[in-house]
């Protein structure tokens, strides 16, 4: 978890995201809707954005795991949080952490994604506040700035 | 995060007894008393406010309270704007402390576009109060002359030299309390050195790396996670209950006291695998269905909550409707739309004795602290309602049922209770905004000069009910229904349903006389800042240049509401299989002196397509007191792919006071569509939300709901 080697009672019931946010206090992680449909919880799962509400806690098994508390490291925001601060991406934020992490695994995967790219692999988060508009610039940004992996996300 | 509670809230406690010293240290405190507000620019709605109060340490450190609440508008950071510049600090020195009822100032609540309006004269006055007595102090210190002082950059120092005293020290063994009047002199517009430029939010880097605690986020040592019963049909009541299978289980505390009945446990997962034993038999009111709708809300006249309704009349409109050269009579329909907050409701609640402590969404905390206190037969000072940054509200988190309900269960269980409700909790749960019809009727002269105007509209409400077309004949009025679904307040209120219906109407008398919409417009408006926002939003868009082809369209639609002015200009292209693409919006606004720029430009960019949503595709679906599409599956939002070209245009009027941003500019995107997609095809929609199935309808009755 994070780069920590974690150990967790797995269960077929309890999702991820229960076991973030009620046994291992990542909070970071929101909960937004509970069907995978809003992308709130989105974290890393061996470098994959995964919904964390939709993977069972059983499915977890040797994996590395990265939530948005793991993704500035060395106390340096990464190009996507830092692109975020910089244009004002977000209003009320609960939506950033999953805006955060699924941009930053596609900035990994595709480093200079054209802006339908960017609107595509992120049709699947839902912001309710700020009109997508600085987002998709937010995210356009980073990729100028270079993104890079984060150490610790596998 | 929390700060040290006090004996008794401040706002309940005299000025004088209040131990500012004891919990914030020693220093400078500046506290402007409540007052009634006479601001008659904000559109005829004036709650009243509580005054505010700032406290400056020996360490530098600014505190200043509001009773305001920060749900993502930005408020926190506008108002911290406010402070820095009339104390000359930097930004990054002042703490705003906000919605927390033990510490704040009594505030009515975060609605109405009132933050800009009421709270930021206040903090500006008792700021400008601080800096006027640091000078003061620094004069008497220094025996030097006063008028040879100024205020900079944190320290007190004399014209022309760069070394001052910083205002850290200026208080050093203080304990002084200055009571000041909203006369203090302030900064003017003018001569704003940090508000109205570009600035950052200070607290930005906690939500890009999560730590940020929202009201969900709030953890408590030794926690339980709550669950509540809700009646399965709207109006339905509990007959009758079987909790024996509940009762059984361990680590599980059951409330039951009277309709609630609800449930703690270790878990969210446990405490609803508790509840799910919960035999419970109900008795259920007939509701309508959406097929009954229209005559259930003519026949049904009702009042509710604390909304207003209205009644104008001057002239003779039934005379100069029979006397126009053109009429125009139609109604126009809304749906019940849901304000989907992306954080659901949310409170966590905490007992120390009889002292009690919850955590919760809200945005009016001092509500809040009424509902819980007086459900419980408590003393309102024996409450505290802090509300945490909240994952937005949109006038869809009034009040305080979750936090009571935590109260209530973490009273039982001796344990602080969280209390999260699920998505689809909140979509049955909270409350819609109301579904409307309204009738309109307009004479006018073959040159397009409005001669006769009657409005009436059911079930919208209020705001934005008086149009800001002076037409010398006009009856006005509006009145409220009962509902078979929970409906409430909504960002902008009536004002996106109100404005609809008008500015589609005004277009329908362009139409029939074959004047350009915005020639219509021009003949009719008075309003000069009206015209500046309508003509700065027709040259953006190239409104004189536009080309006729087949399938596009442009629509044009202005908006006058709590102090601000929009002008929204839609372009729309409706394919042959009647899909419809938003090409662009301009949004041309202007809310008096800009204050956050950026910020005003995101909520203008925000606002515009959560009003696209409404206007395009959102409804919530009900039968017999269920909502029937109660999942973000079910229920679309806007997503990135319906995110069109979006421009904005400010207007700077630092000569003006400054109004609200938060709802004003969604009210004119509704009608712009509309009149965009009549524009491009023919079809005039007179129901939101506009789009059948994804397509535009091929006639008016298919459409909508």
């Amino acid at each position: 978890m994070n780069g920590q080697p974690t150990r967790v009672t797995r269960s077929p019931e309890r999702s991820l995201l229960e076991l973030l946010r009620f046994e291992l206090n990542l909070v970071g992680t929101k909960y937004g809707c509970g069907e995978g449909e809003c992308g709130a919880c989105t974290v890393l799962i061996d470098g994959n954005p995964m919904r964390s509400c939709q993977v069972h806690t059983s499915e977890l098994d040797g994996v590395h795991v990265v939530t948005v508390e793991g993704l500035a490291t060395g106390g340096s925001l990464n190009p996507v949080q830092r692109a975020f601060v910089e244009l004002g991406a977000f209003q009320c934020g609960f939506c950033t952490p999953g805006m955060v992490v699924r941009a930053t695994a596609l900035l990994r995967r595709n480093p200079h994604p054209s802006e339908s790219e960017v609107r595509e692999e992120l049709e699947g988060n839902v912001c309710r506040c700020c009109g997508y508009a600085r987002i998709l610039s937010a995210v356009l940004r980073a990729s100028e700035f270079g993104a890079r992996t984060p150490p610790g996300d596998g | 995060m929390t700060l040290a509670r006090p004996r008794r809230p401040w706002d309940r406690t005299p000025a004088g007894e209040r131990e500012y010293f004891d919990l914030l240290g020693e220093g400078l405190v500046v506290l402007l008393p409540p007052r009634q507000p006479s601001d008659s620019n904000a559109g005829g709605w004036s709650p009243p406010t509580g005054g505010a109060w700032i406290h400056l340490g020996s360490d530098g450190k600014v505190r200043a309270f509001t009773g305001k609440v920060e749900v993502g508008q930005g408020t926190r950071t506008a108002l911290a704007l406010v402070v820095a510049e009339e104390l000359r600090v930097s930004l990054r020195q002042v703490d705003l402390v906000m919605g927390d009822t033990d510490l704040c100032p009594w505030d009515m609540g975060t609605f109405g576009s009132r933050s800009m309006a009421d709270a930021a004269p206040a903090l500006r006055s008792v700021a400008a109060g601080a800096r006027e007595a640091l000078l003061d102090r620094a004069a008497a210190r220094r025996t030097a002359e006063r008028e040879r002082l100024e205020a900079m950059e944190g320290t007190v120092r004399v014209r022309g030299e760069t070394q001052g005293v910083p205002y850290g020290e200026l208080v050093r063994n203080l304990r002084e309390l200055v009571t000041v009047g909203p006369a203090v002199p302030v900064t003017p517009p003018q001569a704003w050195q940090q508000a109205g430029r570009p600035a950052v939010d200070p607290n930005a880097e906690e939500v890009v790396t999560g730590r940020r605690t929202y009201t969900s986020d709030v953890r408590r040592p030794g926690m339980l996670y709550g669950a509540v019963l809700h009646a399965p049909l709207y109006g339905a009541r509990l007959s009758r209950v079987d909790l024996s299978s509940v009762e059984k289980r361990a680590g599980v505390h059951l409330v039951h006291d009277g309709e609630f009945v609800g449930v703690a446990a270790s878990s969210p997962r446990e405490a609803h695998a508790a509840l799910g034993e919960v035999r419970a038999e109900w008795e259920a009111t007939p509701q309508p269905g959406e097929p009954e709708i229209e005559q259930y809300l003519r026949t049904h006249p009702s009042t509710w909550d604390d909304w207003d309704t209205d009644e104008n009349r001057t002239g003779d409109p039934e005379a100069a409707l029979a006397a126009a050269a053109v009429t125009v009579e139609q109604t126009y329909r809304t749906a019940y739309i849901a304000h989907s907050p992306l954080e659901t409701r949310s409170a966590v609640a905490e007992w120390e004795g009889s002292r009690l402590t919850v955590w919760v969404g809200t945005q009016t905390p001092f509500r809040a602290r009424e509902h819980v206190a007086q459900a419980l037969e408590i003393p309102l000072e024996d409450v505290r309602v802090i509300a945490p940054y909240t994952g937005s509200g949109f006038g869809g988190k009034h009040g305080g049922d979750v936090a009571l309900a935590a109260a209530r269960l973490a009273r039982a269980a001796g344990r602080p209770v969280a209390l999260d409700f699920s998505r689809e909790e909140e979509f049955r749960y909270g409350y819609a905004r109301p579904s409307a019809l309204i009738d309109v009727k307009v004479g006018a002269e073959k040159d397009g000069r409005l001669t006769a105007w009657v409005f009436h509209n059911v079930n919208a409400g209020a705001a934005a009910l008086l149009s800001p077309y002076p037409v010398p004949n006009q009856k006005v009025d509006n009145e409220l229904s009962a509902s078979p679904i929970p409906q409430g307040s909504y960002r902008a209120l009536a004002a996106p349903a109100n404005n609809f219906a008008r500015e589609s109407a005004i277009d329908e008398v362009a139409a029939r006389l074959g004047i350009d919409p915005l020639l219509v417009r021009e003949r009719n408006l008075e309003d000069a800042r009206l015209l500046e926002v309508l003509h700065r939003a027709a040259d953006k868009a190239g409104w004189a240049g536009r080309t006729r082809q087949p399938g596009r369209g442009y629509g044009l639609a202005v908006g006058l509401e709590k102090g601000g002015r929009v002008a929204t200009i839609a372009e729309v292209t409706v394919a042959s299989d009647r899909s419809l693409r938003v090409d662009r919006l301009v949004l041309a606004y202007e809310c008096g002196a800009i204050v956050h720029p950026e910020n005003l430009r995101s909520q203008i960019e925000g606002a515009a397509v959560m009003a696209l949503g409404g206007a395009l595709f959102e409804a919530v679906h009900f039968e017999g007191g269920r909502i029937l599409n109660p999942r973000f599956s079910m229920y679309r939002v806007p997503r990135f792919s319906d995110l069109p070209r979006v421009e904005v245009l400010m207007v700077d009027r630092k000569d003006l006071p400054s109004a609200g941003a938060g709802e004003t500019p969604m009210i004119a995107v509704a009608p712009a569509l509309a009149n965009a997609i009549f524009d491009a095809t023919g079809i005039r929609l007179r129901s939101l939300p506009l789009l059948s199935e994804g397509k535009v309808p091929t006639t008016e009755s298919s459409s909508g709901r």
